[in-house]
This record gives structure tokens, sequence and C-alpha cells, in this order.
């Protein structure tokens, strides 16, 4: 190709790569429910929905927006809670399948909820920042793609050094690393369990909001959480680096891929793209990006 | 073959089939064959009896997947999709196949497509191996909705059905579609009842229960898999013609979408993991619970109750039935069938 338009490359990549930071965000939920809990949480595509029709639903009946968005992350948390009460701890020494199906239950049981209680019809969501295409260096850049981005990026890194730094985040590694002698030496599992599903709440508050104010807050944004697997599949389920890097990688792949790759084969590529890539990619390094060296990944 | 299993004969004899055992079952072929299409009303027949039977053919297929050999899919709808389409295809382009014969081939093409996208099993497991099933079910969607040659370029994507007919004779009435039906998943469930006692049956059970064990004891692991995959497929595929020739009478791709991947997981789940007869059992309620909702909720709420409600609280009360079952009695209905009769036998011989 002679005239290859590198801008326009580059501003697809940007693209790809902002959107990124945002699969990245929903990602770190499952890893963090997943690496405490063994659980695969199915669920957190409900939860995000949850999340952004209640807040969608309280602004739309006049109530501040910082008061909506602490009564959110109050429902939020609350939920977060009863799931790990209700559903998952009578499930304990369960399988992780078994596990895994109840959390495809529990997000019926969520996504029914939420539109029965908010109703059913899409709502837009006004976050106040502004979606002005940006100039930079050429490119054109949304500038609400760039807020969100940054909001997912400092969620990420505030997360980071939760798990580094703080005694909690301390107390989540020792579980995830070995739940038996993390009990053995006096952690209190109720109390840290209830922890990581608070934040899995908060997770799915900021990733439900950004989301939905780029695509309305409507039904489908639960499926947000089938963007996220391949994402969890490419970087493993129990690494918040590969859900970093898995996530700024299926992005881009995804926009380049329906870019350049799209006008030959046909739209709408986006469904599977992601999870084709990600097979590939294990067919080549059954490792994955940041996996232990096994021939397999189980 | 295998060293350590080879002296074990490959189907095993019909164990202690008497009489006194197998009447049960003979009588519920008869109810099923005979009564019910005579006495049952069109209504029933169309509304509850034939998606019952399609839906239960689709859980037996993914209970010998993931019940019997334990690799968790999430893409059954896409192989009843493969199913649905390959039939119409045949029927409409191969002069003069007859109709048995091209749901045959249409089940052996979802087996291919089943053995294509079951081959990260060989690598993959568990979650990995699940979410890589999702890429089955977004892929033959988009393969499905995107080149219409597959629906005849028919503007809306929605086609028509061909007519059953078999050997001259014409399967039209409800009554008929609904013996249609019945037969295809009669044969098919037999074999794969035999199936699941056979060695290969047993090799499913092993692998699912321990791959490592199951390697050292000589079971040749990967090819099960495939197998597995194979089998499951080419039953869902023809559950999918079912569903669409018998059914809905039509066939369209946004009909085997997610929920209904998930649907058919969720009757195996209720049903009972590993069991021919849960598959049943769990269509049966899949089936029969909107209908008994939406009487309850109209009965009790009355004008409050709309559609948009009763879809919700549909969505509700089977999430919670599934959060429910898995704690309560992770073995499903089967289980509870079984606990029941053997209480009755109790009973009856003590007095």
């Amino acid at each position: 190709m002679a005239d290859f338009d590198w801008v326009f490359f580059a501003e697809v990549l940007t693209g790809g790569l902002l959107s990124g930071v945002m699969y990245s965000l929903v990602a770190i939920g499952f890893v963090l429910i997943y690496k405490t809990s063994g659980v695969l949480n199915f669920a957190q595509g409900a939860q995000l929905l949850f999340a952004a029709l209640t807040f969608v639903s309280l602004v739309e009946r006049d109530v501040p927006f910082a008061l909506a968005l602490l009564l959110t992350l109050a429902a939020m948390i609350l939920l977060g809670l009863s799931i790990e009460r209700v559903v998952l701890r009578p499930l304990q020494n369960q399988s992780p399948m078994t596990l895994f199906m109840a959390t495809l239950g529990l997000s019926y049981v969520i996504e029914g909820a939420a539109q029965l209680l908010w109703g059913t019809q899409v709502h837009a969501l006004e976050l106040g920042i502004a979606d002005t295409p940006l100039q930079l260096g050429g490119m054109m850049i949304s500038s609400f793609d760039l807020f969100a981005a940054a909001t997912a990026a400092v969620m990420v890194a505030l997360l980071s050094a939760f798990f580094r730094y703080t005694r909690l985040g301390l107390e989540f590694r020792a579980l995830a690393d070995d739940g038996f002698a993390a009990l053995a030496v006096g952690l209190r599992l109720p109390r840290i369990l209830a922890a990581v599903w608070a934040t899995a709440g908060l997770i799915a508050l900021i990733a439900g909001l950004l989301w939905g104010a780029r695509l309305g807050v409507q039904f489908s944004l639960s499926l947000v959480v089938l963007k996220a697997l391949p994402v969890l599949v490419l970087g493993g389920f129990d690494s918040v680096l590969g859900a970093i890097v898995g996530g700024l990688l299926i992005g881009a792949l995804e926009k380049l891929a329906e870019v350049y790759l799209g006008p030959l084969v046909g739209s709408g590529i986006e469904g599977w793209f992601a999870y084709v890539a990600a097979l590939a990619f294990l067919l080549v390094r059954p490792s994955g990006l940041f996996g232990q060296r096994a021939w397999q990944r189980a | 073959m295998t060293t350590s299993l080879a002296s074990s004969p490959r189907v095993l004899p019909l164990r202690g089939l008497s009489w006194r055992r197998a009447a049960p079952w003979l009588l519920l072929l008869v109810v099923a064959w005979v009564i019910l299409p005579w006495f049952a009303s069109p209504y029933v027949i169309d509304a509850l009896l034939i998606p019952f039977l399609a839906l239960s053919l689709a859980a037996v297929g993914l209970n010998l997947l993931t019940g019997y050999a334990g690799q968790l899919s999430l893409g059954s709808s896409a192989f009843m999709a493969v199913g649905a389409f390959a039939a119409y295809n045949l029927n409409l382009r191969v002069e003069g196949l007859p109709l048995l014969v091209s749901i045959a081939l249409a089940g052996v093409a979802a087996t291919a497509i089943g053995l294509v996208f079951g081959l990260p099993s060989l690598r993959l497991r568990g979650f990995y191996l699940a979410v890589s099933t999702l890429a089955a079910q977004f892929f033959v969607q988009w393969v499905l909705v995107k080149f219409s040659w597959f629906s005849n370029d028919n503007p809306s994507g929605v086609i028509d059905a061909p007519p059953l007919v078999v050997g001259g004779l014409a399967f039209d009435t409800p009554a008929g579609r609904y013996l249609f039906a019945l037969a295809i998943v009669t044969v098919l469930t037999l074999l794969c009842w035999r199936l699941v006692q056979s060695q290969t049956g047993h090799h499913f059970i092993a692998v699912r229960d321990n791959e490592q064990a199951a390697r050292v004891i000589g079971v040749p692991v990967l090819r099960t898999k495939l197998l597995a995959f194979a089998v499951s497929s080419f039953v869902i595929g023809v559950a999918g013609v079912l569903w669409g020739f018998v059914y809905l009478r039509t066939v369209e791709p946004a009909g085997f979408n997610l929920d209904r991947s998930l649907q058919i997981l969720f009757i195996v789940i209720i049903g009972g993991l590993a069991t021919i007869r849960g598959a049943f059992l769990g269509a049966a309620l899949i089936v029969v619970f909107p209908l008994l909702l939406s009487r309850l909720g109209s009965l009790l709420l009355g004008q409050w109750f709309d559609s948009g409600v009763l879809e919700m609280s549909q969505r509700i009360v089977l999430g919670a039935l599934i959060i429910f079952f898995l704690i309560v009695e992770p073995q499903g209905l089967a289980a509870l069938w079984g606990r029941a009769r053997r209480r009755l036998h109790k009973r009856a011989s003590a007095s």
C-alpha cells in the first residue's frame, strides 16, 4: 500500500485503545471476584446495568447528581453484599462451574428486577461531559472517550495501589493466594469477601455510568460483560495486569479489524472478532499473556 | 484402543432389563405415542408439547457434553441454528432429497461445526472453554445474518419451513407434527441413553471427573472430548431442525441467540446434570412455568400484570429457580423424582 493513511490508522488505534481501557475496567471487576472467591461472576454485566439504570432513574426524578451517585453506590454495595450472603455463601466449597451457573441465574434475577423496577425504555445518560472531537496531531479524538479512558485508568491505578499498599489489599491477596492459609492465620474471610463484593459494586457503578453514557442505558448494557470475557481469556482470569493489557489489546484489535477487515468480510464483526482473536492467540501461546507456563489453561 | 479398558465390552449389556423395570418407561411411551396425540388439544400440542420435545432433545444433547463429559458450553443454540439452516438449505437446493435424510445431514453439518468449535477444548478447560464456546454463538449468528444466501436471499431473513412429508405421508396437523417430532426424539434419546451406558459414556464421565486420572488409566482424552462435542452437536442440530421446522415452522437467526443457549443450559441444570430423564423434566418445567406464572400473575395482580411485567418476572423467577436448585438440589429434578419414588416404594412395602 503506497498511500497508507498513517494518521487515520493512528486515529483508529487510539480510539481502540481508549475503548480498551473501558474493557479493562470491566475485566478487572471479574478478576477481583475471581481471585478471591473463585467465581467467574457472569452477573457483573447485570450489576452494571442495575447501577446505570438506578442512577439514571434517580436523576430523571430530579435527585441531585451527587446524591444520586451516592444512593446508587449504596445500592450497589448493598446488592454486592447480598449476592455474597444469599447466593454464594450457601454454595461455598461447590465446584467453580456450579458457582458460575449460579451467577448466570443471578444475572437473570438482577436484569429482571432492574427493569421491573425502572422500566425497559432506553434512557439517555448525561454526565455533563462534552463529547466534542479534539484535534490531536491531526487525529480526531472524542473528548468523552478521553475522559472515560482517563477515569477508567484512574480506577485501575487506584485498585492496583489498593491491592499493593493497604492492609485490606494484602488480605485480598492472601485470600487469593491460598484460602486455607488465609483462614489459618486468622483473616476474617466473610469481612474480606464483603469488601470484595462491595468493590465490585463500585466498579460496576463506574463502568455502568461510562458505558451508559456512551451507549444509552438499556438492557443491552448488560451485554458489556460479553466484551470483557475475551479480554479475560487473553489476559487470564486471575491477572489484573492481564486484564489491563488484554483490554487494551482487544480494544485496539477490534477497532482495527472493524475498519480494515470489516469492508472485506462484511460489517458487524465486532460481535465475535474479539473471541476469535483471543482463541487464535491462545493457540500460539497457550499460557496467555501473563499466565504460568502451562500447556493448557485450566 | 486402550489397553486397560480393552477387555470391557464396548457396549455394556442391558443391565437387569426386566419387565418390572421397563414397565414405567413403556407406559410413558404409550402415553406419549397414543394417549397424548389423541386427547391433547391442538393448542396444547402446538404451544406446549412440540417446544417441549425440541427443547428436551437439545437438552439431551447438551447434557452429553456438559453433564457427562464435563465441558461447559454456552453456544448450544448456534448448533441448533446450524441444524435448522442446513436442513432448510438442503431441502431447498437438493432436488428430491427426502426430508429425513436432510434432517440427518443437518445433524452432520452441526457435527462438523461442533468439531471446529470443540477444538479449543483440547487446550482450554473450565471457564476458558466456556468462554470460547461463546465464539461459536456469535460467529454462527453473524454468518447467518450476514450472508443472505443461507436464508435464500429472503429480505426479511425469515423463511418458511418446508411441509413435513415423509414417504408421501404428510404430517401437517398438530398431532401429526407432534408425532413426527416424537419419533425423532424417541429414537435419538434411546441412542443417547445407550451411548452413556457404553464404554464411550464411561469415558465421558472419566474425563469429566478427573482428566489426569482418565489419561493415566488409558482413556483417549482428546478423542473422547471431540467425540462428546460431535455427538452433542449432532443431537442439538437435529433439535434445531425440530425447533424451526416443527415448532415455529419458520427459521430465523434471531431466534437462536444467547438467551436460547442459556435456556438449554438452565434446562440441564434444573433437570439434573448427567441424567437423560432430567433433560425432559427440566424442559417440561421451562415450557410450563411461563404459562403458570402468567396465569398466577393475572389472577393475583389483574390489570397491572401486563406483558412487560410478565417478561421481567419470568426472568426473575427463572434465575431464582436456577439459584434455588443449585443450592438446594444440585442434582436437579431427576434426583427429586428418584427420591420421591423411593419414598413411595418404602411406604408401599411398609404397609
